[in-house]
């Protein structure tokens, strides 16, 4: 049957088809549809995990336990994960496991841009790579038969393209009737890494890439495509889909397992044609390992490090190096000078509050200059996170001084506060970032006898990456009702005492809670809380501005919501955004009181 | 048919990811090949939104390159100026009149273009460019969010696929509450292309 499905789609539909049992993930652009899609198939135990640590663990257990696993994430996820995926590249699994880790090359939703392919070599284990739906489908049975075969994890490295672009999938597989049951079999000195039992498996795990090197010379994803003899293309993933265009002629080598490299392959490739072209997005991986063989080929000098490939780059690199005539027109690039339409706060989002009170209290609007600069210190230093309220370091909130990675801005917090800095230090942080990765912050803060202010913003979901559930919201990736961790208890057990709760929208309240534990020397805890506006659903009472009473102070606009416009001179609220009786902040914030139900008098 | 590369852009929220992914299983129920492609800003509404669909015999890139879109179909102003480099010279654009200022103008930083300037761009880029009400028609059935439909109505007029393919399809993929208002919506689309003479 055939059908349109995204690169996400396709391998939960693959490893559904492979007799995936177990599939956990955390949440991240681009990889988070994959434990979406699995979730819905009923044979499948599919989990949001705490991280992607907890994910990978969760994942390794069950595979060693005989059961063919999935885990999935964004390449930044594999940071956090990556001591796990060495422990089980060393002790080996017993049933399938696969990890997807999608790259974001371009960088559209994320704090870095590093290419995940090094990790196959770091942890020595095998790298597939799809380069379209139909392929991320199929690797996915290819990838736990290699991964129960070799005894090893195996690495599937998506991008942004290939996760979210849909293609056409024509698929007859169905799932295995019958799976192998999970049966844990005792081997401590294959499970428990001990140095003396480390010392036994380092030679099976260098054995284990000899054979893996052996094997990859005769795997069909690796292919040939006859062309002209005079150029070849070395190439994988969605960058072969690029060039495939660029080059209609030359003879390619598409390789579907880019680690380790078929040897024997790429030589027999290169000498068959003149020249040899490596395309690939990012870093030089292929590049340096085929140059490492003795093979002279072109790459790097002329495609792009940085950034995302399409068509028009691969084309525009190979005529400077002299491959491809000059293109008949210049690759048309933007007009400059048209107003920027960044990503936004949403209308009705329970973050507006909290960040115009800290921008107004560390008056950061007069402490920075345009580009967020100050060469003066302000009176508040504010840690942030990795969420969509990384979006307040923006005007006109302006309320943000560093993000880093998941969890970081609370020991930041603390190491400035440490370090003897003249400002209070506030860290803010998601409900999910803080589940994530900010519980042992706090911990730290508890421990070491910080005396900062750590803000918890919490909207019940895991909202930039789509609203997914998390162990703070109750419910499961299925949709089921389970124990839900309550985040000041959890900030209490850690031994925080000065902990408050207040309504993201009531904004007298948050100043209130603010001030009072900027005042607090000791270490102090907010919790705003207040629905995703997104999740929420739409209710009524929407604002107008009431023209008359207007005296176009601005004071609203400074909210920075997208439903509050201003064209020419005219203030106004568009209804349609207007997240109504559930927000109300500008009505709060608005001095002349000319704010209010759009059914009460206001003019639109 | 002649490969089609098309180019949906607008603001997160105006549900362009839902109109890319009907025009995307439109084109593959008619039997050609489609890669389709979303670049959505980090956030989930606000920012701009473009999303790349190709329709061919076989597609390779699922990214069209700058200079070789055939169609641009844009449900905002700003939007439809911002992303009219991507047009080949004998492209088309249909541009829904609306404006929807980002943040940087609500607050003063900067300035939204006057419709003449728009126009001067559309007219430098576009090989022929088709400036659409589709709000204000949107409006008048009582729902803005029929806005997609109405816009697909517009595109439908302009691709070699037979309407009764929309039709099915459309029929088959939205909710049975919604189906009337967004097929009337459609249709609409389609009528507005005629009055502008295409046939």
């Amino acid at each position: 049957m055939k059908k349109l499905l995204s690169g996400n789609e396709a391998f939960a539909l693959g490893a559904y088809h492979a007799g995936v049992v177990v599939a956990t993930a955390y949440p991240g652009t681009p990889s988070t549809e994959i434990l979406e899609s699995i979730a819905e198939f009923d044979e499948v135990y599919a989990e949001w995990s705490t991280n992607e640590k907890v994910a990978m663990e969760v994942g390794m257990g069950a595979a060693q336990a005989g059961v063919r696993a999935l885990v999935s994430m964004k390449q930044v996820g594999l940071n956090v994960a990556s001591d796990p995926f060495m422990a089980a590249s060393i002790t080996g699994i017993n049933g399938g496991m696969v990890v997807i880790v999608a790259d974001d090359p371009g960088v559209f939703s994320t704090q870095n841009e590093q290419d995940t392919r090094h990790y196959a070599k770091l942890a020595k284990v095998p790298m597939l790579e799809p380069s379209d739906s139909q392929e991320a489908h199929d690797l996915m049975e290819v990838a736990f038969e290699i991964s129960e075969k070799y005894d090893t994890p195996v690495l599937v490295r998506s991008s942004t393209r290939i996760s979210h672009s849909k293609s056409v999938v024509d698929t007859e597989s169905s799932r295995p009737k019958k799976l192998k049951s999970a049966a844990f079999k005792h081997d401590v000195e294959k499970y428990v890494m001990l140095p003396v039992h480390v010392r036994l498996r380092r030679p099976v795990v260098e054995e284990r890439l000899v054979q893996l090197t052996a094997f990859c010379e005769t795997y069909p994803g690796n292919q040939i495509i006859k062309g002209e003899k005079k150029l070849g293309i070395i190439s994988s993933g969605v960058a072969y889909q690029h060039a495939r265009e660029a080059f209609p002629k030359a003879s390619f080598l598409k390789l579907g397992m880019t680690y380790p490299l078929p040897k024997k392959l790429i030589r027999d490739f290169a000498s068959r044609v003149d020249k040899v072209f490596v395309v690939e997005e990012l870093d030089p991986f292929l590049e340096d390992n085929i140059r490492a063989m003795g093979i002279n080929v072109m790459g790097k000098e002329f495609i792009p490090r940085i950034g995302e490939l399409n068509p028009g780059i691969v084309a525009e690199a190979a005529h400077r190096a002299g491959l491809l005539p000059e293109p008949s027109r210049p690759r048309a690039t933007m007009r400059p000078g048209l107003p920027g339409r960044p990503p936004v706060l949403c209308s009705g989002c329970p973050h507006a509050g909290i960040f115009f009170v800290l921008n107004t209290i560390g008056q950061r609007s007069k402490v920075l200059d345009a580009r967020g600069k100050s060469a003066e210190q302000g009176k508040l230093i504010i840690t942030g996170d990795i969420g969509c309220y990384t979006l307040a370091t923006y005007p006109p909130l302006r309320a943000m001084d560093t993000t880093a990675c998941m969890g970081a801005g609370i020991g930041q917090a603390i190491g400035m506060e440490k370090a003897g800095v003249d400002a209070k230090v506030v860290a803010v942080i998601g409900d999910s970032t803080f589940l994530h990765s900010g519980i042992t912050g706090v911990v730290d803060a508890v421990y070491d006898k910080s005396g900062i202010t750590i803000i918890i913003l919490d909207n019940g979901t895991t909202a930039m990456t789509g609203q997914q559930d998390h162990p703070g919201t109750g419910v499961s990736v299925k949709g089921e009702q389970t124990e839900k961790v309550v985040l000041e208890d959890v900030v209490k057990g850690c031994g925080v005492d000065d902990v408050k709760v207040v309504d993201a929208f009531d904004i007298k309240a948050i100043r209130a809670a603010v001030r009072t534990s900027l005042d607090n020397p000791q270490l102090s805890v907010i919790i705003v809380r207040g629905n995703c506006s997104v999740r929420a659903k739409r209710g009524a009472g929407q604002r107008a501005v009431d023209m008359e009473k207007c005296d176009d102070c601005e004071i609203c606009l400074r909210i920075g919501c997208p439903a509050i416009q201003k064209l020419g001179d005219k203030v106004y609220i568009d209804v349609t955004l207007c997240a109504g009786d559930a927000c109300t902040i500008c009505q709060q914030l608005c001095p002349k009181k000319a704010i209010g139900p759009v059914s009460a008098g206001g003019s639109k | 048919m002649k490969k089609q590369d098309l180019i949906m852009v607008g603001v997160g929220g105006q549900g362009i990811v839902l109109a890319s992914d009907i025009l995307s299983d439109v084109a593959m129920a008619a039997g050609y090949d489609v890669k389709k492609t979303d670049t959505l800003g980090m956030a989930q509404r606000g920012g701009s939104v473009v999303s790349h669909v190709r329709i061919a015999d076989k597609v390779w890139s699922p990214l069209i390159q700058e200079g070789d879109v055939d169609m641009l179909v844009a449900f905002e102003k700003l939007e439809a100026a911002r992303w009219s480099y991507f047009l080949n010279p004998k492209g088309v654009a249909i541009v829904n009149n609306q404006t929807t200022p980002p943040l940087s103008v609500s607050l003063g930083i900067t300035r939204y273009p006057p419709d003449k300037d728009i126009e001067a761009i559309l007219q430098r880029t576009a090989g022929k460019y088709y400036l659409i009400d589709g709000i204000r028609q949107v409006k008048e059935l009582g729902d803005i969010r029929a806005l997609n439909l109405f816009m697909l109505g517009c595109v439908s007029s302009l691709l070699p696929i037979d309407v009764k393919v929309w039709q099915d399809y459309i029929t088959r993929r939205l909710p049975s509450k919604i189906l009337n208002l967004n097929m009337v919506a459609f249709e609409k689309g389609r009528e507005e292309m005629s009055r502008a003479g295409v046939r």
